[in-house]
């Protein structure tokens, strides 16, 4: 079987589009999310979409494979808001890594029946870590910017939790994605490591993904793209890219620019173009696909697909499109000064 | 094809990469609590915005890193270095640049990262502990991603030639790469650079070892980087920035050719080499390059040209040109720079140029006196200069005095002849400084009382074991202001514990001052305090005592000073209740069985040489010399810091290296002139465990029962609640095990003390006190040696180096009667009957068990491989019952002896 590093070399990947976007259209009621087990919980729960791996795998178990069906050759776990400080909002701070375990499960479930399906077209499934509701650079006082809602250790030890859950539930790939706080990257990062040094097993490869917030070309913490790559070159990452916030169009000059400074594989998935007046993506599948396709032509990219608002159609039209160029080349990375 | 070079790579909010053609970068180092006064003083006082302006600034002149350092024994470390950094995150003008984590402690220099989203410098690591710990601590830095700088400093000490610089270089380079998987680009070393021009010889080459080890380590690991501490070379010229920025200058040029990338220097204060006027710069390139510098030419050639350069926006002018000033700026610049030399003339000139004598000590004497207390306050100037210039200050007042006497004998007569009353007006304000009953140490008091004095007080100070009634009737009787109280042993903790309810008993409204080595804030506030309404304070060291007397002695601050400690001293004793029901303690039956595990089957135990008394009279002070300790002595003088490194402190190296100079010149006079006399005795017993805490030791006609405390604290998972008893084979062993003791003096200090006392030279004073502390402590040191490879001679060969032996690296211990491991003075009754007494030595014990002379150390020998030093910690009251029933001592006395150790 091939690995994921030798499918990199063969062709331009693709990864999912959007999960919450797939999951609005199951319209699903407060009753839904909270199925038999969690009937009585004492919070809503309704918006809580990580949930739904246990209270409703079948329906993530189906979006994946619409996914997998469109094209995708990997996936993302469901566990955008799976850590015990995101959880908190619902109060479901204990059931953190069992969600982790459940959305890994259903993501595996489905990658493994295409694979098994088609062996030349291996699916992996990424574990994705998403960034918190809490920063660990920014304070949430304007008036006390010295402030932390919560600390470097809290970050590490809930993602902790949630990396031991997704690789137990059978991830290929860990997926630190929607960076706006380098720090709580680096938290991801320090907390992978560990997790595997002190767990004795292989480490899985890391795809790093951050997100530009608007046209500064900064991170929400403030950094320059080439900044947030050096702040986080350690990871000695599979992959680095850009994600969310951006639509395809805005995103292409960080792309470019990341591409040339990049050691790894690079990754791009923005959203279905900027959200209209009423806070919908309105872009077209052909249209998101056709700027895609210039980044593959031009050798920007190794990984794309699509973050908010995208849906299978997007990625059943990137992936075509890209299909017919060659993956970015790795760079030549030297080990020693010549003039 | 795009290719990616092996550079350095590191971020704040924008990148930084050091390319080969990048320039030399400046890392800012203001931001560094050890280097700045002032950056030290903003922390210390929490005015963070001000701290943030420094940083700015920084940036502003240039910095792109700043060195963060928070080090400070008065700062919480990791709290500090949390706060500034996250405030720094908020700023983008100074967190665009990457920060460098500067701490000698680990544990704040990862309290920094954490708070850092850019790639950052950990300055340092190091193989001073050993590769264990550094491989350890370099993971931990690479899972950060940060990048390290890793300090030429290994198990040995720190690299200062050439050749120890670039080997431990490469040890790490090779450890980092291969074992740890740092890439070379991410390593950046720091191969020490050293104080330059200091007088000492063997410090003339430290620049070309430097610049030579630099260029060496860049063509061995082309990828790495080399930076270092730059004011670092210069400071023995501190106080002369013209000079100094002139060496920096002359020394980076060098430095960089030889492949230094970069440097922490005062960013916009570099002159550049070119403009470096042409003398300077000759000698500055001679004392660099270490030419022309046969016995010390150079140097002295650099000195001389140093001190005719005016130092720029400096009070202080190294010249004689302060004679020829007006006789109040000669005494004050006489006081602020301790100079004796023409204090009796410049008095004179100036009683006669006044109106009345006193006149002279209220104007020009005082105001000198002034201004060296608000240069102390404020971090310029340090103990050992500020008893100089009492120093001077008393000899002053001593060409005055017979004329006030005069004086004031004059107006009595003229009072008597008028027949008016006499009202003298009342002086400054008097304080009473006292060692309390059964306690000998005074370094700590005597030092206080200088600064005092220093800052306009009366002191009267009655000495050592000072009996509670004598301190209340002398501060009646004098009208004293404050009552001072110190002590050093445990039992003087209960004395003025007792002196403070006398107080009370007495009505004195007087405050009290409580300071000392055993004594602490949260004794003094759950124990202390609780007994006396009128204001006991905790002051934690001399320069403290001025600003906590000022403040009692004010009207307008005293009532809210003392609501304010009142206020903290409750909180601690709500805070010392809570901690108290946290910690667990096993019941004493269950910690009794809770032992080390030692296998005494197996055990074969080294009989002493000799068993009884071997006594050691007069032994040469020259061998003991060897075997000092400095680090405690510069700790007595305030001075803090890892001797010898403290003596090329960026801060207090210059005053801690004349002070050193000093204290060495008078050792050299005690041991030529035989001032002190050493005395010690050592024997060794039969003796074995007999009950669980419980020793005999048979000493021929009679069999002495040793009694042990044991730790009752209830301990992890396989440690065990120690006792020394434990180190000791039990009795149903067929081999005899044995126990030893010991106990030393320096005696003859009392004449000497006199003739300092007499000629008003409190800095010599306390200097041979000091001395003489350390005297008694190296001889134990020396003596506990000769114990293990020749009396006892359980170590038949033994390499260990001064510094090992201060790390207590030796095989078998020496505690003390009274100190942690064995926490009740009473058994030192026992120690000293085996040593024959007090005839054996001479020393005396006092009625709480302290030693007189104060230069005095005993202690047991355990010389079981295992045995090692621990504290007993609290107690429960299960063992004291026990412990009490042992020594048949009544539960009330037994309480009063073992107090700080019990909940």
């Amino acid at each position: 079987m091939k690995t994921l590093q030798d499918c990199l070399k063969d062709r331009i990947l693709i990864i999912d589009g959007a999960m919450g976007t797939m999951i609005q259209r199951h319209k699903l009621e407060e009753k839904d999310y909270r199925g038999e087990r969690f009937k009585d919980w004492h919070t809503d729960v309704k918006g809580n979409n990580d949930l739904l791996s246990i209270t409703q795998p079948q329906i993530i178990e189906a979006i994946h494979k619409q996914y997998l069906e469109a094209g995708a050759d990997i996936i993302e776990t469901n566990t955008f808001s799976s850590t015990f400080i995101a959880q908190a909002d619902y109060d479901m701070q204990s059931l953190a890594y069992e969600m982790n375990v459940a959305s890994a499960t259903c993501a595996r479930h489905a990658a493994d029946e295409y694979t098994a399906g088609n062996p030349d077209k291996p699916r992996f499934v990424a574990g994705a870590i998403g960034p918190l509701n809490k920063t660990l650079s920014l304070s949430p006082d304007v008036n006390n910017p010295g402030y932390r809602a919560v600390t470097f250790d809290e970050v590490a030890t809930a993602y902790t939790e949630q990396i031991k859950g997704l690789v137990e539930g059978g991830v290929d790939i860990i997926l630190i994605e929607t960076i706006f706080d380098t720090l709580n990257a680096k938290a991801a990062i320090y907390a992978t490591k560990n997790y595997f040094r002190a767990a004795g097993i292989p480490e899985l490869p890391i795809m790093i993904s951050g997100t530009i917030t608007d046209a500064s070309g900064r991170t929400l913490s403030g950094q320059t793209l080439e900044a947030f790559y050096v702040s986080v070159m350690h990871a000695n990452p599979i992959s680095i890219g850009l994600n969310c916030a951006l639509g395809a169009s805005e995103m292409r000059p960080h792309i470019e620019e990341l591409s040339q400074i990049a050691g790894c594989f690079t990754s791009a998935y923005p959203n279905a173009g900027l959200p209209n007046a009423f806070g919908e993506y309105d872009e077209q599948p052909h249209e998101t696909a056709h700027i895609i396709e210039e980044w593959a032509k031009e050798g920007f990219v190794n990984i794309v697909g699509g973050c908010c608002g995208t849906t299978p159609d997007h990625i059943k039209h990137i992936a075509d499109e890209v299909s017919k160029f060659k993956p970015r080349e790795l760079p030549v990375v030297e080990i020693e000064l010549v003039d | 094809m795009t290719v990616i070079k092996p550079y350095l790579r590191l971020s704040g909010l924008e990148p930084l990469i050091v390319r080969p053609e990048t320039n030399f970068i400046n890392v800012g180092e203001r931001t560094n609590v050890t280097g700045s006064k002032m950056f030290a003083r903003l922390i210390r006082e929490g005015q963070y915005e001000a701290a943030l302006a420094v940083a700015r600034q920084q940036v502003e002149n240039g910095a792109q890193v700043i060195d963060v350092n928070m080090d400070d024994a008065l700062l919480d470390g990791v709290q500090a270095m949390t706060t500034f950094l996250n405030l720094v995150q908020s700023e983008p003008d100074i967190a665009k640049i990457p920060i460098m984590i500067d701490s000698s402690k680990f544990e704040i220099i990862e309290a920094g990262i954490k708070c850092v989203q850019g790639k950052c410098i950990v300055n340092s690591i190091s193989m001073k502990e050993g590769e264990a710990k550094f491989i350890e601590q370099a993971f931990i830095c690479k899972s950060y991603g940060a990048s390290v700088i890793v300090m030429a400093f290994d198990e040995v000490g720190q690299a200062d030639t050439k050749t120890r610089k670039v080997e431990i270089c490469k040890r790490a380079y090779k450890i980092l790469t291969e074992q740890v998987g740092y890439a070379p680009q991410d390593i950046i070393f720091d191969p020490n650079i050293f104080a330059i021009a200091t007088g000492i010889e063997e410090h003339n080459n430290y620049a070309v070892d430097f610049i030579e080890a630099t260029r060496e380590i860049k063509q061995a690991m082309p990828l790495t980087k080399v930076s270092g501490g730059v004011s670092n070379v210069s400071f023995s010229f501190r106080g002369n920035e013209h000079v100094r920025e002139a060496i920096h200058s002359v020394f980076l040029f060098h430095a960089i050719k030889a492949g230094m990338d970069m440097g922490i220097v005062n960013a916009g204060q570099l002159v550049v080499y070119d403009e470096i006027e042409p003398a300077l710069r000759a000698l500055c390139e001679d004392v660099i390059l270490n030419r022309n510098n046969d016995n010390n030419e150079t140097t002295e050639k650099m000195i001389a040209f140093a001190e005719t350069v005016k130092a720029k926006g400096k009070e202080i002018i190294k010249d004689e040109s302060w004679r020829k000033q007006a006789v109040e700026k000669r005494l004050s610049h006489a006081l602020v720079n301790g100079i004796t030399d023409y204090i009796d003339a410049d008095t004179e000139e100036a009683r006669q140029k006044y109106p009345q004598p006193l006149d002279v000590i209220e104007g020009p004497l005082m105001d000198g006196m002034n201004i060296v207390g608000d240069l102390f306050g404020s971090g310029k100037m340090f103990l050992p200069q500020v008893v100089k210039s009492a120093r001077v200050m008393k000899k002053a007042v001593a060409v005055l005095t017979p004329y006030i006497e005069q004086e004031k004998e004059d107006r009595k007569n003229a009072h008597i002849a008028a027949g008016t009353v006499n009202e003298e007006t009342a002086g400054a304000a008097k304080i009473l400084l006292a060692t309390v009953k059964g306690d000998v140490h005074d370094i700590g008091k005597n030092i206080v009382g200088v600064v005092l004095g220093c800052n306009g007080y009366d002191i009267i100070d009655l000495g050592v074991m000072v009996s509670t009634d004598k301190i209340l009737e002398t501060a009646v009787k004098e009208k004293v202001d404050i009552i001072g109280l110190s002590g050093l042993i445990t039992p003087s903790l209960d004395e003025m514990v007792h002196v403070a309810h006398e107080m009370k008993r007495r009505g004195i409204t007087l405050p009290l001052m409580i300071g000392g080595a055993t004594t602490s804030r949260m004794h003094t506030a759950v124990k202390i305090a609780p007994q006396y309404d009128e204001g006991v304070v905790h002051v934690l060291d001399a320069s403290r005592s001025v600003t906590v007397a000022g403040s009692l002695l004010s009207k307008e601050q005293k009532p809210a000073f003392l609501q304010n400690i009142k206020a903290e001293y409750d909180q601690l004793i709500v805070d010392f209740g809570n901690k108290k029901s946290t910690k667990q303690y096993l019941r004493f039956e269950e910690a009794q069985k809770n032992v080390i595990a030692i296998d005494w089957e197996n055990y074969k135990p080294v009989a002493p040489t000799f068993t009884g008394t071997k006594v050691l009279d007069n032994y040469p002070l020259a061998e003991i010399a060897e075997y000092i300790d400095w680090q405690p002595f510069f700790i007595a003088w305030e001075m803090h810091g890892k001797f010898p490194a403290i003596l090329t402190d960026p801060v207090i190296g210059i005053e801690a290296t004349r002070l050193y100079n000093d204290a060495k010149k008078l050792l050299q006079q005690i041991i030529d002139e035989k001032w002190l006399t050493a005395k010690g005795v050592a024997g060794f017993w039969p003796a074995n465990k007999v009950d669980h805490d419980t020793i005999d030791v048979d000493n021929q006609s009679e069999v002495i029962k040793l009694q042990f405390l044991r730790q009752q604290i209830k301990k992890t998972a396989g440690q065990p609640n120690l006792s020394l008893a434990d180190f000791i084979a039990p009795a149903e062993q067929s081999y005899q095990d044995h126990i030893g003791a010991f106990s030393v003096t320096i005696q003859g200090i009392e004449k000497h003390i006199k003739k300092f006392e007499a000629a008003l030279d409190d800095y010599n004073k306390i200097i041979l006190q000091a001395l003489a502390d350390r005297l008694a402590e190296a001889f134990a040191e020396l003596l506990h040696k000769k114990t293990r490879t020749q009396y006892w001679g359980y170590v038949s060969e033994e390499q260990l180096t001064n510094e090992q032996l201060i790390k207590e690296e030796y095989l078998g211990i020496r505690p003390a009667p009274g100190y942690p491991a064995c926490p009740d003075h009473t058994e030192k009754y026992k120690l000293f009957e085996l040593l024959g007494g007090e005839e054996a030595t001479g020393i005396h014990l006092t009625e709480s068990l302290a030693m007189y002379p104060a230069a005095s150390v005993c202690g047991w020998y355990f010389a079981n491989p295992q045995s090692k030093y621990f504290g007993v910690g609290k107690i429960e009251k299960d063992q004291l019952d026990d412990y009490a029933r042992r020594k048949g001592m009544n539960i009330d006395e037994a309480t009063r002896w073992l107090r700080p150790i019990l909940e």
